[in-house]
């Protein structure tokens, strides 16, 4: 059995663990109402983003509409693109999505299509290197920070450069979507073909838009920068969603130590009048037979 | 008193401006714009440059670079990947 100085050693310890754990949640509370923050801040942004999209699509969708709009008609090459945080102690956050998509890269590879993927984030790179190695073809720091445009830019460059020159025909985005504080909902999200929402397209009454320069074009420079800006708003989302599922599972370790605490110290008091008994028996014993 | 304007000029971001106001001026990439309320529907890219927003006496500057604009019934929006304000020396 343990000694009465080693249960100590051991509360003592619990306790310096549900000290930091309890300081990791006070911290991530904070960083997550900057991140809610700036996740809301992004919406409008997106959602006026879709709705022009939306408007310039209803229009041309035939012959003339860029790939990048409506897809290369092949299905062959994928392109997945995983988003995670670059820290872990933040539950099943990371692994959550790392598993929507490997279920996905496995179901692709099955059909016999070719998966290459792009790594968002220190985990999903360190996750995915297990089993496809082979397959990534970059990875990304998710930053520290606060994502920004800075960020994203390269990202949706060297995406938008893979698609062009006929190395991914589609191409899905994993990321956590950040629903409620308890509740992060793994997605992915199609980039290429873009997914476009027609119900958003707004009702002109008959009001004939003018473009300048032509849809075609304009479609050409938005595409690329709706992808900068779905990837955003996906690493905005992630962000928020790391500092939830931090602040819950940090939460919880704080509450198990404190269980913890409450079992060991029983259990060393218990140990420690068991202790005094048997001294108080010896001396009575010994007392006795004199 | 005439009709206003509704804009607002939106980055990734944050919500830069949203209001309503007498007239916005646009750097569009064909040439510079300026709206005024009840504008045809119309829709352009934006060259780098000022969008000067103009209601009554204020006149308010942002430098912006990439971005859209996009006017319809319900008013006007400007998406700009970046854009920040500069406050103008008076005279």
């Amino acid at each position: 059995m343990a000694s009465l100085k080693d249960m100590r050693n051991q509360i003592g310890s619990v306790k310096a663990t549900q000290k930091i754990t309890k300081a990791m949640q006070m911290v991530a509370a904070a960083k997550l109402r900057k991140a809610q923050d700036s996740a809301q801040n992004a919406r409008p942004y997106a959602q006026k983003m879709a709705a022009v999209i939306a408007n310039l699509a209803k229009g041309i969708i035939g012959d003339s509409a860029p790939a990048m709009l409506v897809g290369t008609g092949s299905q062959h090459n994928q392109l997945v693109v995983v988003a995670t945080g670059d820290r872990g102690l933040a539950g099943g956050f990371n692994t959550a999505i790392v598993r929507a998509a490997r279920d996905f890269i496995n179901a692709e590879l099955k059909a016999g299509r070719d998966v290459r993927i792009i790594t968002i984030g220190r985990k999903a790179r360190d996750q995915l290197k297990r089993t496809f190695a082979d397959r990534i073809i970059e990875s990304y720091e998710a930053g520290s920070k606060s994502p920004t445009m800075a960020v994203v830019r390269p990202i949706s460059e060297k995406i938008a450069a893979e698609f062009n020159d006929g190395r991914a025909d589609v191409v899905t985005l994993f990321y956590s979507r950040f629903q409620s504080v308890i509740s992060q909902v793994p997605t992915a999200k199609r980039l290429i073909p873009a997914d476009i929402d027609l119900s958003i397209v707004q009702d002109t009454h008959g009001a004939v838009y003018e473009y300048e320069p032509s849809e075609e074009e304009i479609l050409e420079v938005l595409l690329p920068r709706n992808l900068s800006v779905q990837i955003l708003s996906s690493m905005l989302e992630n962000n928020a969603g790391f500092y939830a599922a931090q602040m819950s599972a940090m939460d919880n370790a704080t509450r198990n130590a404190g269980e913890m605490v409450n079992a060991l110290t029983l259990k060393y008091n218990r140990s420690r009048q068991a202790q005094i008994t048997k001294e108080l028996i010896e001396i009575i014993s010994g007392a006795e037979a004199l | 008193m005439a009709d206003k304007l509704h804009v607002s000029l939106v980055t990734p971001e944050a919500t830069l401006f949203e209001g309503e106001v007498d007239q916005v001026v646009a750097p569009g990439s064909e040439g510079e714009f300026g709206v005024l309320a009840n504008h045809a529907p119309f829709m352009t890219t934006l060259a780098e440059g000022p969008v000067v927003i103009l209601d009554g006496d204020i006149r308010r500057v942002f430098q912006v670079r990439g971005g859209f604009a996009d006017v319809s019934e319900d008013g006007m929006t400007i998406l700009a990947e970046q854009a920040e304000e500069y406050l103008e020396t008076v005279h």
